[in-house]
């Protein structure tokens, strides 16, 4: 709390100085979910950030801004101060940022992951982590010995959910009695819970830990109990030399130097944008010798073939948890399917939380 | 759920090692109510310990130099309270909400450049007795120091208030300052000594979560421990044994919650994460309800300031 009175009061003096000097340079700001240390999402997106700066435009960020009243009041000032494009860097962070840029026409707005954009000054854009848990879920479904792959999960939002399912269809496709367990944390970065999650899911036996949260605490929970694991967002591997298989790892910073000089030439405009392996915004850490040099190169053959477009994450048949079909036979799942995907594949364990 | 009792052996260990920062927090602001004193300070005390315990380790690389450093820094910052409580006179809850506060930021501002780093394995004991002893393995053996201490401190705590002189005289200042003052007993020192001694243990909780619960320094990492620590006390009226049996209920069904969604047990996952905080109020308020221990066991003067006239 002292420390976001610190961040007020020093936005409520550059908002002063700003005033006063009229036009100032031209400057990006960044909204960050965690802190930049959490070697996971929010870091990965400084190292964006530190690129734009690189490039020699001028950068500010807010960490750890929390969703709701927080991260409005973050945005605005941001926009006040004289930012001229301002990047959100989290899928709570989407209705916050369309309620600023209504307010704020000639300030450039971009959200990640999120998908409304109800003005024109708001951008969007996410990357195809899906097609990295694909890769996850073929090496984990060759390694597992005990058909069961431990999954812990933030928010039950589609970004979420279809990560479980390109993972759990990938892993059914060379091992047909993979299971997948859940357990839902409820936040992106609580590490003592994320250590928690991790030893319940081995527990029950899963004998590969994935995540969908930021910290590295489920990596470090499996590196104890000698099982595999896999790193999120970023390479996680000195915190886990010998459990990481391997780490999906979100490259932001061509994309952010890009609109950046963009936003700064003028010819920024309002675009939906969703890279993946191809235009390596995704990215795959190296594969983890451990696993065998045959299943290295099975694993970087999918890879390639992901970013080539030969293989699609959802390719068809795919069923529900009732077994209702989802993608016909031979069809592959369209965007807009991906983006609004709210249902359990076949062999996910659970109910997705409602 | 799988029942076979290997697995329930090694769940009731987990459910320990998670009810130890709870334990030792709670048991130290207990010393510090029983003296009449309210010091709503347990998360900003803790989350000092766990940056100055973490931060002490990387620069030293020596985890009993770590352990020792993180509950003087608990002690130097619950001086601050008790300097201000007892010798300005300041009130306590207000004094303690502040402490908490500037605890937690100063704790970021300080483990700025010790984000990321990984921790160092802290030594446990017994750990071949932990594989070799089946259903009791898990849970006797294959914990660090820190746990046994804590398990064994609301024992020694109950035994130092009920049995021993200087309990009496905690006791005697907390219930009636004036009277214990009248009896030659300085009330000031007393209070001090056990604001200092709540400090260090607060210190110590927060070192077993940036050392060895989840070894690394991460912003707020206590995320609201000291709260439920502070709640203990009151919930269990005062008591050091009832504060153990509601720290291991509260952690217990923290741990169970998870395993719960892991099997798939098709119980909405929100309510199965506010079902520790309900679990742990209702059983204390059940083995609580004698209100005649519960007299004998509230601190009459809590929260109340005493100043000597001279």
């Amino acid at each position: 709390m002292y420390k976001n009175f610190l961040r007020y009061l020093i936005s409520a003096i550059f908002l002063i100085t700003f005033s006063i000097s009229a036009k100032a340079d031209f400057k990006v700001g960044f909204v960050y979910i965690g802190p930049t240390g959490d070697h996971g999402w929010t870091y990965q997106h400084d190292e964006g950030r530190k690129a734009v700066e690189a490039a020699g435009i001028k950068t500010t960020y807010v960490e750890s801004v929390k969703y709701g009243a927080d991260a409005e009041r973050v945005i605005r000032q941001l926009a006040q101060s004289g930012h001229d494009l301002i990047f959100t860097t989290s899928f709570g962070y989407m209705d916050a940022t369309n309620k600023v840029a209504k307010d704020f026409p000639n300030v450039k707005f971009e959200h990640a992951t999120g998908y409304k954009r109800e003005h024109s000054n708001v951008s969007t854009y996410s990357a195809r982590f899906y097609q990295g848990r694909t890769i996850l879920g073929h090496i984990a479904g060759k390694l597992t010995k005990t058909n069961t792959i431990g999954y812990i999960a933030s928010f039950p939002i589609p970004e979420v959910i279809r990560g479980i399912n390109a993972m759990t269809l990938a892993a059914q496709k060379v091992n047909p009695n993979i299971k997948t367990k859940i357990v839902w944390v409820f936040s992106w970065y609580d590490p003592g819970k994320e250590a928690e999650a991790a030893q319940a899911l081995i527990d029950q036996g899963a004998d590969i830990i994935m995540q969908h949260t930021d910290s590295t605490a489920p990596v470090q929970t499996a590196e104890k109990a000698g099982i595999w694991s896999f790193g999120q967002a970023s390479d996680m591997q000195r915190f886990a030399p010998k459990s990481i298989l391997t780490s999906i790892i979100d490259d932001w910073a061509p994309y952010y130097v890009q609109r950046a000089i963009a936003a700064r030439d003028g010819t920024w405009s309002q675009q939906d944008t969703w890279h993946g392996l191809k235009e390596g915004m995704v990215a795959m850490s190296p594969y983890n010798k451990g696993m065998g040099a045959d299943l290295v190169k099975e694993a970087e053959q999918l890879q390639k073939d992901l970013a080539s477009g030969k293989i699609h994450s959802f390719t068809g048949p795919i069923y529900d948890q009732k077994g209702n079909i989802l993608v016909a036979e031979g069809k592959v799942a369209d965007d807009g399917m991906l983006l609004g995907m709210n249902v359990y594949v076949k062999g996910v364990e659970g109910d997705i939380p409602k | 759920m799988s029942l076979d009792i290997s697995f329930i052996g090694i769940l009731i260990g987990s459910i320990m090692a998670s009810s130890v920062p709870l334990i030792l927090a709670a048991s130290g602001e207990l010393i510090t109510e029983r003296s009449g004193v309210l010091n709503l300070g347990v998360e900003g005390m803790m989350i000092i310990g766990a940056i100055s315990g973490f931060a002490l380790m990387v620069i030293t690389d020596n985890l009993f130099i770590a352990i020792i450093g993180s509950m003087l820094s608990g002690v130097v910052i619950s001086l601050i309270f008790g300097f201000l409580t007892q010798s300005l006179l300041t009130n306590h809850v207000a004094t303690g909400l502040a402490l908490t506060i500037f605890g937690i930021g100063l704790s970021a501002m300080l483990g700025k450049d010790f984000v990321g780093i990984p921790g160092k394995d802290f030594p446990i004991l017994f750990s071949s007795l932990r594989e070799s002893v089946p259903f009791f393995g898990p849970i006797l053996f294959g914990h660090s120091i820190i746990l046994y201490f804590a398990f064994v401190l609301p024992f020694l705590t109950s035994y130092f208030l009920k049995k021993t002189k200087l309990g009496l005289i905690v006791r005697a200042v907390g219930d009636s300052p004036v009277s214990a003052s009248n009896q030659g007993i300085n009330v000031i020192l007393v209070r001090y000594c056990c604001i200092l001694y709540g400090g260090g243990l607060c210190g110590l909780a927060g070192a077993y979560l940036s050392l060895i619960y989840t070894p690394q320094w991460i912003e707020n990492m206590t995320a609201g421990r000291g709260w439920i620590a502070l709640a203990l006390v009151v919930f269990a009226t005062w008591s050091p044994i009832k504060v153990l049996i509601g720290a291991i209920i509260f952690g217990g069904i923290s741990i169970l919650q998870l395993h719960m969604q892991a099997v798939g047990f098709r119980i909405p996952v929100q309510f199965l994460i506010a079902l520790p905080y309900l679990m742990t109020i209702i059983v204390l308020v059940v083995i609580s309800r004698d209100s005649r221990k519960i007299k004998l066991n509230t601190p009459t003067s809590l929260g109340r300031i005493f100043y000597k006239e001279k």
